[in-house]
């Protein structure tokens, strides 16, 4: 008699529901187009044939390929990232190719984009057997995480854009390392987690305060991984580049795996203290940080938000410092949205700076309303619920961790990008999972989802059955 | 185009992506509760299938193709490890540095070895505490082993597979 543990995930391939469901999604992609085109110009967009042949058949090849190469995968995992990467390139053909300005950006290009983070996906998930052997490299993961983080830092190389320096000029095209590097970090934090989890989970010292306990203090040498990614989250990336988007992201990701490796909430609390406290700390110092705060906390005082008056004097704080036009535009936008949005091509996000970004988020709100970006938040929410099933299932302790990290990465990431949109949390340079324009976020989604698929189809892959079943097993017990 | 059109047609994508979410949420069901029962008929046919299978002559082994690639692990807390089999001698054991660790209370350090010696796979006991198992027999000495026998470490069951 067996009881299968509760974390079991059934023994079931379901890749037909996988088809239907990726299919639907492609369908979606192509109704929000014809949506966008008939609100806008009055006439189906005519180049509706074209995209839906290029992104459904890229849909449609990934689906074979995982039903040939990776069978036992989750089947939700293809059309959510389908859906979230269709609806962004729709938003981007109604932003761009639909007002015939392509000057900043186009649909097409992400669809060309897309086509090839799909076949980075590709490689991944047929390359990559195993994803336990990336336990054998977890200093050289650090190492390379590191270099990838401070590549925009050397000059010559870096490039600073909308004031954060994230990218690095490659000549041919730019890049954003920090969006790879954060999946270097997750493995890293994953290998290193395995070997030191029971020390960071057993070995305390108790803070009392009377008869009363009040924390358990992990001892000082155990602290250096912590002291180490608080260094540089906030050392290097906060005050150096002018990143915290990405510093959140890392420190947030580094805080829940922790926790997930030690179940101690102490943890938790000594990072989050540590963390604000900095903020807290160098706010006074560091000029660049604290125009971030003053945008945000204080988005509505005319001169941060630039009015015409503001902006006539030469003086005010958003002609000498920064302004907070974009943050307050989009949260218009998402105003004028309500609850079932203006429709696809019927709302004005082009007044939003820098809308196909991050605040393609505010485009979502203002044309498809609370109920349309719920379903995006949906889609992301369950990406990450099926990454968290992922590591349940999962039996080694490695891949619990890689995959509880890289859901949380997602999570966070999301996270980050929606609360700076909605003013929950200072505006930051991060980009919404699959969704926003560029290609180094997408082509890093689209690995971390392969990492995901690769991780789900060796954990719901049932164990081989014995070919000679030579009864029970002996026990010698003493 | 009429805006009562617009509005509909605006109502019924917000309405289809509901569905899509609603859908992707049934695909979920199957964790909660396993498969629908009509599935299970089907699987019932198969399994069917799959046990007339062996029935059919087993095809002469020929050459390369009848050799081990792979270890597996078909019982224990490890059930379903696979390690693709190299020239490289396979450690089993509890320590860290074993080729295959394995959690297991009623293994050794370095309980077992398997290598290869002149194309065939052979398996020996480094002086385990509660010894290896071949089949029921205990190991004293260095045995070689073929596809698909079963070699029992503590509660893990290994197996050599093509």
């Amino acid at each position: 008699m067996t009881t299968e543990a509760p974390t079991q995930l059934p023994p079931v391939k379901r890749r037909n529901a996988e088809l239907v469901m990726t299919v639907f999604a492609v369908a979606l992609t192509l109704f929000a187009m014809v949506e966008a085109g008939l609100t806008r110009n009055g006439e189906m967009p005519a180049s509706l044939f074209v995209y839906g042949v290029l992104f459904g058949g890229l849909a449609l090849l990934a689906h074979l390929f995982i039903r040939f190469f990776a069978p036992w995968s989750d089947p939700l995992l293809l059309p959510l990232a389908t859906l979230l990467n269709g609806l962004g390139i729709a938003m981007l053909w109604r932003l761009f190719e639909a007002t015939g300005d392509t000057s900043r950006g186009s649909a097409l290009d992400q669809l060309i984009l897309t086509a090839a983070s799909m076949a980075v996906f590709a490689a991944v998930v047929y390359f990559l057997k195993e994803p336990r052997t990336l336990q054998r490299y977890p200093y050289i993961m650090a190492l390379s995480a590191v270099v990838l983080l401070l590549l925009p830092a050397i000059p010559g190389l870096g490039m600073t854009v909308n004031g954060a320096r994230q990218w690095i000029n490659l000549g041919v095209t730019t890049l954003q390392p920090s969006e790879f590097a954060k999946i270097a970090l997750v493995i890293f934090l994953a290998g290193y987690m395995v070997s030191k989890r029971d020390v960071m989970a057993l070995a305390s010292r108790q803070i009392k305060v009377g008869p009363v306990k009040v924390l358990d203090l992990p001892r000082a040498r155990d602290t250096a991984p912590m002291a180490v990614m608080w260094g540089f989250c906030i050392i290097v990336l906060v005050i150096l580049m002018n990143d915290l988007g990405t510093s959140l992201m890392l420190f947030g990701t580094f805080l829940a795996m922790i926790y997930v490796a030690t179940h101690r909430a102490n943890w938790l609390v000594i990072g989050l203290t540590a963390f604000f406290g900095a903020c807290a700390a160098i706010y006074p110092f560091v000029p660049h940080f604290r125009v971030r705060m003053v945008t945000w906390l204080e988005a509505f005082r005319p001169d941060v938000y630039c009015t015409d008056e503001a902006m006539a004097n030469p003086d005010s704080f958003c002609n000498t410092l920064g302004n907070s036009q974009q943050l307050v535009q989009g949260l218009f936008a998402l105003a004028e949205g309500g609850m079932t949005g203006t429709g696809l091509g019927g709302g004005k996000p082009g007044y939003v700076p820098e809308v196909q970004n991050d605040f393609i988020f505010a485009a979502f709100g203002e044309e498809l309303g609370l109920a349309g970006i719920m379903v995006m938040l949906l889609s992301m929410a369950l990406l990450v619920e099926r990454g968290m099933r992922i590591a349940l299932a999962s039996k080694e302790l490695f891949i619990k961790m890689f995959a509880s990290g890289i859901s949380f990465l997602i999570a966070f990431q999301t996270f980050v990008v929606i609360g700076g949109v909605t003013r929950v949390i200072p505006m930051t340079g991060a980009t919404i999972p699959f969704v926003a324009k560029g290609g180094s976020a997408l082509l890093s989604s689209w690995i971390m989802l392969a990492l995901l698929m690769r991780m789900s189809n060796n954990a719901r892959k049932p164990a081989p059955q014995a070919i000679q079943d030579e009864g029970a097993t002996q026990v010698i017990s003493r | 185009m009429s805006d009562l059109t617009l509005m509909l047609i605006r109502i019924a994508f917000l309405c289809v992506l509901w569905l899509f979410v609603i859908m992707a949420v049934g695909v979920i069901r199957t964790d909660l509760l396993g498969p629908a029962k009509s599935k299970s008929k089907r699987s019932k046919r198969s399994e069917e299938r799959r046990t007339s299978a062996p029935a059919r002559p087993a095809r002469a082994p020929r050459g390369r193709r009848n050799e081990p690639r792979s270890l597996v692990v078909t019982k224990g807390p490890l059930a379903g490890t696979s390690l693709n089999l190299t020239s490289q001698p396979i450690v089993i054991g509890r320590a860290n540095d074993a080729t295959l660790v394995i959690n297991d209370d009623y293994a050794s350090g370095r309980h077992a070895r398997i290598f290869s010696d002149e194309g065939r796979w052979v398996v020996e006991d480094l002086g385990s505490t509660n010894g290896t198992y071949l089949g029921q027999q205990r190991l004293t000495r260095p045995q070689p082993i073929s596809v698909g026998q079963p070699i029992r470490i503590g509660k893990t069951v290994l197996e050599l597979r093509k």
